[in-house]
């Protein structure tokens, strides 16, 4: 028992129990922007986490992930604007239409490797992003305003601002749970495997290329769910959150908190988002010192923040 | 017909500009196979220098010359300081490494510059027109914008391929092991040819300047499109930076110019407008992912050893 | 120790946000764009916000007052996001400025669902004064169709025939564009809508404008880009050839850079720095004694914003709980106004004169506008009938 109080395990127990009891503390000291603030960061810890699937454990270096949040968040504005408000409808287009995006950017990206693969993810979500802006009805360049949150069964009701937290809060935690699934199941060992050496898995006889695809295809769904939330949250959407400068951040995120990790890309969220608020408060440089920080975490600290509190472990 | 002739003139200066940029970028990458996202960051600090000696100085050539060394410092630093403890890693450490160059870079320039931005005006002599054909007034800069870009073309090639630096350039992006154990002092080859990518970055954005405005991530559009050219030519090959370039300038511009009349014939003019830039912007992309699936290392790749 | 640190650490930067003010000041929060190009604009916001509030002796109600500056960066998004922490985490009483009518149409939801009065200093998107109207929104600065159809109703009085027509891809560069529609008696030849805020290269439509041969060019390019395009427009041989109508294109701070490019180019506004009544006349010359140069029409307009939030406190005595009386109030316009006085009209939107302006040089060879004549008096914006409000 006593071995299971390392450092890395009590201090990702006190962000849950903060996260589990963030709105009361937010009724208690009166403070209703808290709950706001980190609604959004379990939102983008979300979006982290399954990019973290398949640049963790996958190897795949995706910097166009930010694009599912705009294809779930998008599909939710449009249905939203045209009419459509019932959660029931909306969230389960979201996933598919972004499930069919990652469907077919894997498949043309996929077989591509390195560098390569990087930049042309990267083209294809700013292809995307050039759609959405195209988008005239919606707002195009100037975003879509999400008049009124999607709609469930009563009790229900997403505009409570608790409510929608804990919403988003049990989503992150299934979310993670099915990640860990897939990570500690076959499936995921040949995800991982090929990531080492995807040579020797074909070898073996393995199909990597459909593993990888099918790997790919759940990060970018679940990656759209972000984007479902995240329309709900900011009761807006437009075309920036498909930026690549965004998928940058959310690899900033998965790599601050520590890439491969099951929490990892949480605390990266969290530690990344808190930080920003803080020190914009502070300074409006903040991003000064943000920049060389991350440079440093390459070089030095690649297991980034729970790497590095998992340090001193007995292997 | 002088109307599509002046969008192809715009669609050369635009694409010789990529060149610039893209021609350092893949430099950097054939070489020292190091991928450099901060490569923007130089093309604003290049714009900025220019904006502030022509404050000083009042010239704008000299001041353009005067920001074409100063980035050259200025990537020679960076390189020594940072890049250098990049070489042999993985991309995606380079990736996040020159990524959080960027922001630092972003940051350092609104701390010193303030956030406003900067106008470079020009001098009255290029501030004109100049009559290339009967009815056709093109801007006297962007001719001079052009006639400076080929001749820098041409001294790259001139470089590359007919002198001794050109010559380890060319030896190292194929076999980079192999120019070390010669005995190549490999470390001042590498800050060099950075620093001269950084310059080349400068000088596009100083060009650019008076025509635009001097802001900060003003690199960071054009940044992608440059990659889009190294992908496209294929990496570690300038001539097929050269030619990538030409082509996305000319889709881009001439896109820009002739898809809203395309698009009219089919919706409003307000929404062809609107829609046009858009897709003028996709058209680029799309020819990069076409040219990948069709050949994955691009059209004029460096074999490698 | 490392197990607090995480958790502790970011409670402790939490709480240490803004602790909640009783009512002992009146708080205001103003959204601008405070950094890139276009931040001369909301520098010129700002200056002119405070000195109507050091001409009110920084006092409204009796209360002293407090403003919040938040900088939009020119994005709807952004703006959007500081105008929510504006909202719930400064508990602001009042909202003001917003140039970007993008950026506007994003943040206004929040404003208006907690029930806080938005002054509108400047955008004054269409859809706002139309069917979006609410009670909550005031504007101190015009609708959009206004000014193009004061332009219009002059290019008709010039002759111009034919017209090719330029401006930016968001809400205002259609509304601006589009307005021109409902008075010019002429024909439009080319319509080019340009990428916000990125695009400052003109030459693909210059030479399109070249190759069409209008009568007259009218633009709208706020801010730099207004700069860019007068630069790329002599650049392109057009200066001498093709007139050119503007709209908020040329203002006192695009004057110093366009220089001798903007005299003689026309545009329209509801105020101008040489109007003859008293408000007027001291915001200037202070404005001109404190900072070197002449305010900007943002500027007038961020003036009246200021004494139009202060009427209502006024009124209230500070109560700012009483919100339907400081509607009513509000509605009245009962302040000096530095265009003269104007009405509201059912959507509270101004109801006002015109004018159309020129550059000119002053006494001491500065560059600023005068009024060249009155457009059109009393003007009340085609929106109205669509607000369901009275």
């Amino acid at each position: 028992m006593i071995r299971l109080l390392t450092p890395r395990n009590v201090v990702l127990a006190v962000l849950l129990a903060f996260l589990v009891l963030l709105p009361v503390y937010a009724a208690v000291f009166a403070k209703p922007f808290v709950v706001t603030l980190f609604t959004r960061i379990v939102i983008l810890a979300m979006a982290a986490v399954s990019l973290n699937l398949i640049m963790g454990y996958g190897g795949m270096v995706s910097f166009g992930h930010a694009a599912y949040i705009g294809i779930g968040g998008y599909i939710v504005g449009i249905l939203a604007q045209e009419g459509v408000l019932s959660g029931f409808v909306q969230w389960p287009l979201a996933l598919l239409g972004s499930a069919f995006t990652a469907l077919i950017i894997g498949v043309l990206c996929l077989r591509t490797r390195g560098v390569y693969f990087i930049m042309i993810t990267l083209a294809f979500a700013q292809l995307l992003y050039y759609v959405a802006i195209g988008l005239d009805r919606y707002g195009g360049d100037d975003g879509l305003t999400v008049y009124t949150r999607s709609e469930f069964a009563a009790p229900l009701d997403l505009s409570n601002k608790t409510q929608f937290y804990y919403v988003c809060l049990v989503l992150l935690f299934a979310v993670i749970g099915l990640v860990w699934r897939i990570v500690n199941s076959r499936f995921g060992l040949v995800v991982q495997g090929a990531r080492s050496n995807d040579l020797r898995m074909q070898a073996i006889g393995f199909p990597t290329f459909r593993y990888k695809l099918t790997c790919f295809v759940i990060a970018g769904t679940i990656c759209g769910l972000a984007g479902a939330l995240l329309a709900n949250h900011t009761e807006f959407i437009s075309p920036a959150v498909m930026h690549w400068t965004r998928s940058g951040d959310l690899i900033v995120m998965v790599v601050l908190g520590g890439m491969g990790s099951l929490f990892g890309p949480v605390v990266g969220a969290v530690a990344l988002l808190v930080l920003e608020e803080a020190l914009s408060g502070i300074t409006e440089y903040w991003q000064i010192i943000l920049g060389p920080l991350l440079l440093l975490v390459v070089l030095f600290a690649r297991g980034g923040i729970v790497g590095l509190l998992s340090l001193g472990r007995a292997p | 017909m002088l109307l599509f002739l002046e969008q192809c003139l715009n669609g050369l200066q635009l694409g010789l500009l990529l060149f610039l940029l893209a021609a350092g970028l893949t430099l950097i990458f054939g070489i020292m196979d190091l991928v450099n996202l901060a490569h923007g960051s130089f093309y604003m600090i290049g714009a900025y220098f220019c904006a502030t000696f022509t404050l000083l100085t009042g010239d704008f050539v000299l001041s353009a010359a005067l920001a074409f060394a100063a980035t050259l410092l200025v990537g020679m630093a960076v390189e020594v300081i940072a890049i250098r403890r990049l070489y042999g890693r993985d991309h995606l450490d380079h990736v996040l490494g020159t990524f959080g160059l960027i922001l630092f870079f972003n940051e350092a320039v609104r701390l010193i510059w303030g956030p406003a931005g900067m106008n470079v005006p020009l001098p009255a002599w290029l501030n004109t027109s100049f009559k290339i054909l009967p009815g056709v007034d093109y801007p006297t800069y962007r001719i001079a914008i052009i006639l400076v870009t080929l001749a820098v073309a041409l001294f790259m090639y001139v470089l590359v391929m007919r002198t001794k630096i050109g010559m380890l350039i060319r030896a190292g992006a194929t076999n980079r092991e192999m120019v070390s154990a010669l005995g190549v002092n490999i470390n001042l080859l590498y800050t060099l040819v950075f620093g001269l990518g950084a310059a080349l970055a400068g000088l596009a954005g100083l060009m650019q300047a008076p025509i635009l405005t001097v802001q900060i991530g003003m690199g960071e559009n054009i940044l992608i499109l440059a990659f889009v050219v190294i992908i496209i030519g294929g990496i570690g090959s300038i001539r097929g930076a050269f030619i990538a370039a030409i082509m996305v300038g000319l889709i881009d511009t001439v896109g820009r110019g002739f898809l809203p009349d395309i698009l009219a014939l089919l919706l409003n003019p307000r929404s062809a407008s609107s829609i046009s830039p858009a897709m003028s912007s996709m058209l680029i992309y799309l020819l990069m992912a076409a040219v990948l699936v069709v050949r994955p290392e691009g059209l004029m790749p460096v074999s490698r050893r | 120790m490392r197990k607090t640190l995480l958790a502790a650490g970011a409670a402790i930067l939490l709480a240490a946000g803004a602790a909640q003010a009783q009512q002992t000041s009146i708080k205001i929060g103003f959204v601008s764009t405070f950094s890139g190009p276009t931040a001369v604009i909301g520098n010129d916001m700002r200056n002119s916000f405070e000195l109507a509030l050091d001409h009110m002796g920084r006092k409204m109600g009796g209360l002293p007052v407090e403003v919040i500056y938040e900088d939009d960066q020119q994005k709807p998004e952004v703006g959007k996001q500081k105008t929510e922490k504006l909202l719930q985490s400064d508990k602001v009483d009042f909202i003001t400025g917003y140039i970007w009518s993008n950026v506007l149409l994003a943040s206004l939801k929040p404003v208006i669902d907690s029930k806080t009065f938005l002054i509108g200093a400047n955008a004054g998107p269409s859809q706002i004064a139309g069917q979006l109207c609410s009670p909550y929104f005031f504007s101190a600065s015009w609708e959009a169709d206004q000014t193009p159809a004061a332009v219009g109703l002059y290019m008709n009085k010039k002759g111009v025939k034919t017209v090719f027509m330029i401006g930016p891809n968001y809400a205002a560069g259609k509304d601006m564009l589009n307005g021109l529609r409902s008075t010019f008696a002429g024909k439009i030849v080319g319509e080019e809508y340009t990428k916000w805020p990125d695009q400052l290269d003109f030459s693909a439509e210059l030479s399109k404008v070249r190759a069409a041969n209008p009568d007259a060019v009218y633009v709208f390019y706020p801010g730099a880009a207004g700069v860019q395009f007068l630069n790329q427009y002599a650049q392109a041989g057009l200066k001498d050839k093709i007139p050119l109508y503007t709209v908020y294109t040329i203002d006192s701070l695009s004057l110093p850079r366009q220089g001798d490019l903007a005299l003689g180019v026309p545009g329209a506004q509801e105020w101008v720095n040489d109007l003859p009544n008293a408000a007027n006349k001291k915001f200037v010359a202070d404005f001109k004694a404190k900072h070197k140069a002449y305010p900007s029409f943002y500027g007038a307009q961020s003036y009246d914003a200021a004494n139009l939030i202060a009427s209502a406190v006024a009124a209230v005595k500070g109560d700012v709980s009483k919100k339907d009386e400081m509607r009513a109030e509000m509605k009245k316009a009962n302040f000096a106004s530095v265009r003269g006085s104007f009405k509201y009209g059912n959507n509270q939107f101004p109801i006002q004169n015109f004018y159309i302006q020129e550059a000119t040089k002053d006494a001491d060879g500065m560059l600023t506008l005068k009024t060249v004549e009155t457009a059109v008096k009393d003007d009340q914006d085609k929106q109205a009938s669509k607000c369901p409000m009275n």
